[in-house]
């Protein structure tokens, strides 16, 4: 059902984890399946240093959440958030048709931590 | 596929060898057609029909009761189907549970679009259907009550025989979907009080694709298949003889172990689910504690999700399912968890395992030494589980 490699990253999830002293935050649910995923990010010069997540969910779930903080790490923000689901699931060798939605999990995650980053900093100067 | 550690007896079993020998010689030198009357159609028609008295006689009924068809979802569909159409003029209303595998509910859906009234009797948390609720539910133009035996995914024992009388006093035919416990308990349709019964070949270590229906003498059905009039008029199509002599032969074998079979398949479940519950906190049974098949065990996993678990297990060579075989693939979480009040987030995360004859200790140890590392890393992975 899955390609070889959605099942290498379900094997071995890349940046698995919580960062601790994150500068953003990104939950987001998957209403069609119940499913549920967090990314954690550290940037520094608006560049993503580091980018963690934790993911509730199927195969599809995972191998997508792994992929987005393989692709997340190192871009800068603003090209980070033009990450789109299409990408991840193309670089995973594509997803089954009845799974594509799992993708939407990773790229929304993805763009609400740096949501949460932007909105943190912009209160910073306000303060 | 040898090494593979096989935990999803409900959903399919591997033919018994000695199914396999008997049938092959009706592929190959017997190949009659058994509606033909020369020697070698009238030797397979032998056989068939030698088939279906063997398998009445273990149903305790009678072999012109008998009806062979492609299966479960066969048998399910030509009851509610072949009723409704037979009965329409007396009443356009169908009595079920909200529990039944698709092969009834889709039906009944599929009615309803047609002008039938359905009423979906509910359950208990355990899964159990109250009686009462089935007399309750029936109205003046009930055509058809149909509950099923025992339910695939959490492996609930309904109680048949006294829905059976309540349908009988009502003087509502009465349908059973046996395909769960055919093989597994003893099924004798008088104790039963039903008038319709489907039951499937590959559940009970006969070949898939087989199937029968009791059907009591004189309850009217309209047929789903028409044409040659094989079986009675009652369901056209060259009969699969070599089919129907394996599901004669898997019924009788399985009749012979049924006692002993069920004894240390038990033991082993509650030996499994006694290791589950000291090894992984937070894991809770779905299912009722007493009224449930011997095989069976579905548990939720709190924080994580049912296809991560499988995919895990299947890297170990471990086979089950969560929920029936049937929904993986769909994205809704099992409609009988559902039904019993478990929450949609911990139906995802359930688990079942059926057992069966090629079980061993070996195998529920091995679960047991792989199963809690697979629970541990999943919820390192969750962001709901923080315990
Ligand atoms: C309770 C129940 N009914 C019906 C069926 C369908 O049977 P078959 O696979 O023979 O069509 C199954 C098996 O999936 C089942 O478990
Ligand atoms: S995330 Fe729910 S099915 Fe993939």
């Amino acid at each position: 059902m899955y390609t070889d490699l959605v099942m290498e990253h379900f094997r071995n999830p890349r940046n698995m984890g919580v960062i601790e002293d994150a500068d953003g935050v990104g939950e987001v649910g998957n209403p069609t399946c119940g499913d549920m995923m967090r990314i954690t990010i550290k940037v520094s010069d608006d560049v993503l240093e580091d980018v963690k997540f934790q993911t509730l969910g199927c195969g599809a779930a995972v191998a997508t959440s792994s992929m987005v903080t393989e692709l997340a790490k190192g871009k800068n923000l603003d090209e980070a958030v033009d990450i789109t689901n299409k990408q991840v699931a193309e670089a995973l060798g594509g997803l089954p048709p009845n799974k594509m939605h799992c993708s939407n999990l990773a790229a929304d995650g993805l763009r609400a931590a740096i949501e949460d980053y932007k909105e943190r900093r912009a209160k910073a100067a306000h303060n | 596929m040898d090494n593979l550690i096989y935990f999803d007896h409900a959903a399919t079993t591997p033919t018994d060898p000695a199914v396999v020998e008997a049938m092959q010689r009706w592929f190959t030198t017997d190949f009659g057609n058994p509606a033909t009357l020369y020697n070698l159609g009238l030797t397979a028609n032998q056989a068939m029909e030698t088939s279906r008295a063997e398998i009445a006689g273990l149903l305790g009924a009678e072999p012109d009761e008998i009806y062979f068809t492609s299966g479960g979802t066969e048998s399910d569909n030509w009851a509610i189907k072949g009723v409704a159409d037979a009965h329409e003029k007396k009443g356009r209303h169908l009595i079920t549970s909200t529990i039944e595998h698709h092969a009834v509910l889709d039906t009944m859906e599929y009615l309803e679009k047609k002008g039938f009234e359905v009423t979906r009797v509910r359950v208990d948390s355990g899964g159990l259907v109250d009686p009462d609720d089935v007399r309750k539910a029936i109205r003046p133009d009930t055509i058809l009550i149909s509950i099923m035996h025992a339910n695939n995914e959490v492996g609930t024992i309904e109680p048949i025989s006294a829905i059976g009388e309540i349908a009988r006093e009502a003087g509502v035919i009465f349908h059973t979907d046996a395909v769960q416990t055919v093989g597994k308990l003893p099924v004798n349709v008088d104790d039963l009080n039903v008038d319709i019964l489907s039951l499937s070949g590959h559940k009970f270590y006969g070949p898939k694709g087989v199937g029968a229906t009791y059907l009591r003498k004189r309850v009217r059905v309209t047929p789903l298949m028409h044409g040659g009039g094989q079986e009675r008029r009652r369901r056209a199509g060259t009969q699969n003889v070599p089919g129907i002599v394996g599901l004669a032969k898997a019924l009788q074998l399985a009749t012979d172990r049924m006692a002993e079979e069920a004894v240390r398949e038990q033991a082993m479940r509650d030996r499994l689910w006694q290791g589950l519950q000291e090894s992984i906190p937070d894991i809770w049974l779905n299912g009722h504690p007493t009224e449930r098949l011997a095989n069976s065990l579905n548990f939720r996993v709190e924080g994580i999700e049912g296809e991560a678990m499988i995919l895990c297990l299947d890297m170990n060579l471990i086979g089950v399912s969560s929920g029936s075989a049937c929904t993986t693939g769909s994205l809704e979480p099992s409609h009988v968890l559902l039904a019993m009040g478990i929450p949609a987030e911990l139906a995802h995360g359930s688990l079942r395992l059926t057992l069966g004859r090629d079980n061993t200790d070996i195998d529920i140890a091995y679960f047991l030494d792989v199963f809690p590392p697979v629970v541990k890393r999943l919820r390192d992975m969750s962001p709901v589980y923080n315990k």
